[in-house]
């Protein structure tokens, strides 16, 4: 990672739909409050009806958005299979920290494609790459928070521990922006996430 | 405390519009355009008008007429927009302005989500409407108030053209001042102006040449272009990077560490005056643009004109890619493969290999393409459709989120907005006899849908018309259009019939069904298969997403597996709500359901019903 301690290329992948778009924008919220300059880039329009969706997010930039090849210093996926699509953005010494929920594609549930085994998918991130793997079903995490769909703020709060803004600024970002009778699911989902790291 | 915001890059944009004074703002929804207009019609209080027109080129003129009764005006749309407003355009060249007129055309590399990937650049270049190119953000957001000034001194329109990549970046942004001066509209009957008869255009089109040079020089001396000459150095080597390939070329230069002379281009015309400096010191320039050789074609005459010995490089030399986006890795592969010593890397596209890559390792990665939304009501209006038409039929279709029915073989042509009913009838016309049943949506209908059905009905063509209208243009993000009684900003307005149109358009067989009652839409297909002439399928259903935002809730449904003989005939409906699970041999159907209710008119066995409470 970079030995600038503002500087973090974060990659968000997932599926339309699991609030990979809310995920980055509480931590870019956060990082200009902290007046950490930003980039990001997302998945708008026709990619986003349940396809693979990607985010790039640039903290300490003042450049382009889009995180080079190997140049990632964190994957956050939101998906296992979409950690394994988008591994090749990670750098050697990346981290990568994974929701082991599936969800299906169409491809496999009306198609002739197979999902792999979730185990197999962790053990590939883990042998085939240098790089450390944070893997947790976060889907259970954010019932256990009070709603599954807080999912992605479970992975936020699993992701906060590697940015370079303080947790009270993400949680405060965090009850700003998502609905207000949500607030406690949420902390509770940010708090859930970041103590599996 | 900081005033910068966390903006999205047509939020940004909406910002700029806002702070520029812009009293008329007209547009078409298209990707990656659509949300500025969103965010101007969706802010709680406005002293501007907003409105969401029915095209492109119908948006162009509203703009049009407003900067012509001397008020700034923007028009919104994405690039292959421009076709359509192409007309406008080019005689809008010639007439001028008289209020401040920006037309915001959004390109998009790599087409994410777009037919083609064609470069406004061109366009700007045909017309002679000068042309900013944003790098970053923040300067698309300072380009605005600037784009009007720079109108309003030529009194031309200016374009101003954002990519996916600053349409949907996201950027710590700095607002600025917001210009409370509001001109009082008036129409000024400057005839000579604004009616293009051949005498006036004779004398248009002269005066529209004489301005470029005075249009070059401003924008040479704009912040917008910045030159960085290296003396130090030994080596001449100069690199020419436009718009938001500038900042990939920057970090790829800074990624390298070498020492070069680098201009940023962010105008058009192109700072002349600068690319003679920059050809001055070095012997081999290489320009970095995305899609088409623009700014390399300048400079190669600039080169001319001047007598420079100077090597120009880019596309010339397949050194930059002439089509999809570009990225840091594809510009440090660019700048070395043109300077350094070593062999040559390939180029790739990154990011699109990224997302096609099935394998990693051992692992065979599943596809995970879109698909439409569990209970979408296109796919049931499809469903129907098959078994009616069958195989042996021809079935155009049009842009909408319809199209990613093309895994159920109803869609097998998508060219261009309102394509379908009008490439039905050529294809009927050509002599084809299987039947023909078209599909179009209920916005791109009203788009240029509705001149291919007169024309279809006026000229007999023998076809069916599909149009799937689940009452919004869902594809953008959920716009309002003309069949749904509410503006832009939500205003009640007439709620526009299709039916009555289409009959009014001449076609005498004009049914309506819903969408979800597949029994009566089999039927209404069967009617309209066997009538011979033009007959038009109105398949009624809200969207889903826009329903359950309305907060219209149906109950889902639920799989009796005692009844399930695992025949498969629901998985194969394509919802993304039903699974099945090879073990216990049965289908499943999971939260993901919105209750639409068609596997169970589709299940030959009774074995799916509403959940009962």
């Amino acid at each position: 990672m970079s030995a600038d301690k503002t500087k973090l290329d974060l990659i968000i992948s997932g599926v339309g739909g699991q609030g990979a778009i809310l995920a980055s924008d509480i931590i870019g919220k956060a990082a200009v409050l902290a007046g950490v300059p930003i980039r990001a880039a997302e998945t708008h329009g026709m990619a986003q009806r349940g396809g693979s969706v990607v985010n790039h997010i640039r903290l300490g930039c003042e450049l382009g958005s889009m995180i080079p090849l190997h140049g990632a210093d964190v994957l956050l996926a939101l998906e296992p299979v979409e950690a394994l699509r988008y591994i090749d953005s990670l750098s050697d010494d990346g981290v990568v920290i994974v929701n082991t929920q599936p969800v299906l594609p169409v491809t496999v549930t009306s198609g002739g494609d197979e999902y792999p085994d979730v185990s197999e998918i962790v053990d590939v991130l883990k042998s085939n790459h240098k790089v450390k793997v944070v893997a947790f079903n976060a889907f259970e995490l954010a019932i256990k928070a009070g709603h599954p769909q807080a999912m992605n703020v479970v992975m936020v709060g699993a992701a906060s521990n590697y940015l370079p803004m303080s947790k009270d600024l993400l949680i405060d970002c965090i009850k700003g922006m998502v609905p207000p009778k949500t607030v406690d699911i949420n902390v509770n989902a940010f708090e859930l996430g970041r103590a599996k790291v | 405390m900081s005033t910068r915001e966390y903006m999205l890059g047509n939020v940004a944009i909406a910002r700029g519009i806002v702070e520029g004074g812009a009293q008329v703002i007209s547009g078409y929804p298209g990707t990656p355009s659509s949300e500025i207009i969103d965010t101007l019609s969706r802010m709680d209080e406005r002293n501007f008008y907003v409105e969401w027109s029915v095209n492109e080129k119908v948006a162009m003129e509203v703009a049009a007429g407003a900067a012509w009764s001397g008020v700034r005006s923007v028009v919104t749309m994405k690039h292959v927009g421009l076709n359509v407003a192409a007309d406008p355009l080019m005689t809008l060249a010639y007439t001028g302005v008289k209020g401040g007129m920006v037309i915001i055309v959004a390109d998009d590399p790599s087409c994410h989500s777009s037919q083609n990937e064609q470069d406004t650049r061109k366009y700007a270049d045909f017309s002679l409407v000068p042309c900013l190119d944003p790098s970053t953000i923040q300067e698309a957001k300072d380009m605005i108030p600037y784009a009007f000034e720079l109108s309003e001194k030529f009194e031309i329109p200016v374009i101003f053209r954002p990519t996916t990549r600053i349409s949907h970046g996201k950027s710590d942004i700095e607002p600025g001042e917001i210009v409370e001066d509001r001109p009082r509209a008036h129409f000024e009957k400057l005839i000579d102006r604004w009616v293009m008869l051949p005498k006036n255009a004779r004398v248009r089109h002269p005066h529209l040449l004489g301005i470029q040079e005075n249009i070059t020089k401003e924008l040479e001396n704009s912040s917008w272009n910045e030159l960085s000459i290296n003396n130090d150095s030994e080596s001449k080597i100069g690199i020419i990077a436009s718009g938001i390939a500038s900042v990939y070329a920057k970090e790829a230069i800074l990624n390298l560490g070498i020492d070069i002379s680098f201009l940023k281009v962010g105008t058009y015309p192109v700072p002349e005056g600068l690319i003679m400096n920059m050809l001055e010191h070095a012997d081999t320039v290489l320009v970095i643009e995305e899609l088409e050789p623009v700014v390399e074609d300048r400079v190669r005459i600039i080169t001319n004109k001047t007598s420079s010995c100077t090597r120009i490089i880019g596309k010339t030399g397949d050194f930059v890619p002439r089509f999809g986006e570009l990225n840091v890795e594809l510009c440090e592969a660019a700048i070395t493969n043109a300077f350094g010593t070593g062999e040559k890397t390939k180029l790739t596209e990154s990011t699109v290999d990224m997302e096609e890559m099935a394998d990693v390792a051992s692992i065979k990665l599943p596809l995970r393409p879109p698909a439409m939304c569990p209970g979408c009501s296109h796919r049931a209006v499809y469903y129907a459709m098959k078994n009616v038409f069958g195989n042996d039929a021809v079935y155009p279709s049009d842009i909408g989120c319809y199209t990613l029915g093309v895994q159920s073989g109803t869609v097998e042509t998508t060219l261009c907005m309102g394509s379908s009913i009008t490439l039905a009838s050529g294809i009927y016309h050509a002599g084809e006899s299987r039947p023909i049943c078209c599909s179009i949506g209920d916005s791109t209908f009203f788009h240029t849908g509705m001149n291919g059905l007169m024309n279809a009905v006026y000229n007999k063509a023998n076809i069916t018309v599909t149009i799937l209208d689940n009452r919004v243009t869902a594809m953008t993000g959920h716009q309002p259009n003309p069949g749904m009684g509410k503006t832009a900003t939500g205003e009640p307005t007439v709620d526009i019939s299709i039916e009555n149109l289409c009959r009014g358009l001449g076609a005498e067989f004009v049914e309506v069904v819903d969408a979800y009652d597949r029994k009566a839409t089999e039927e209404v297909f069967k009617r309209a298969k066997e009538y011979n002439g033009t007959s038009v399928v109105i398949a009624e259903q809200a969207c889903v997403i826009d329903a359950r935002r309305a907060g219209i809730r149906l109950k889902p449904y639920v799989i009796d597996v005692d009844k399930c003989t695992g025949c498969k005939q629901c998985v194969k409906f394509g919802c993304p709500a039903i699974e099945f699970d090879s073990e216990s041999k049965h289908a499943n159907i999971t939260a993901l359901c919105t209750g639409c209710g068609v596997c169970g008119q589709i299940c030959k066995f009774d074995a799916i019903s509403e959940v009962k409470k």
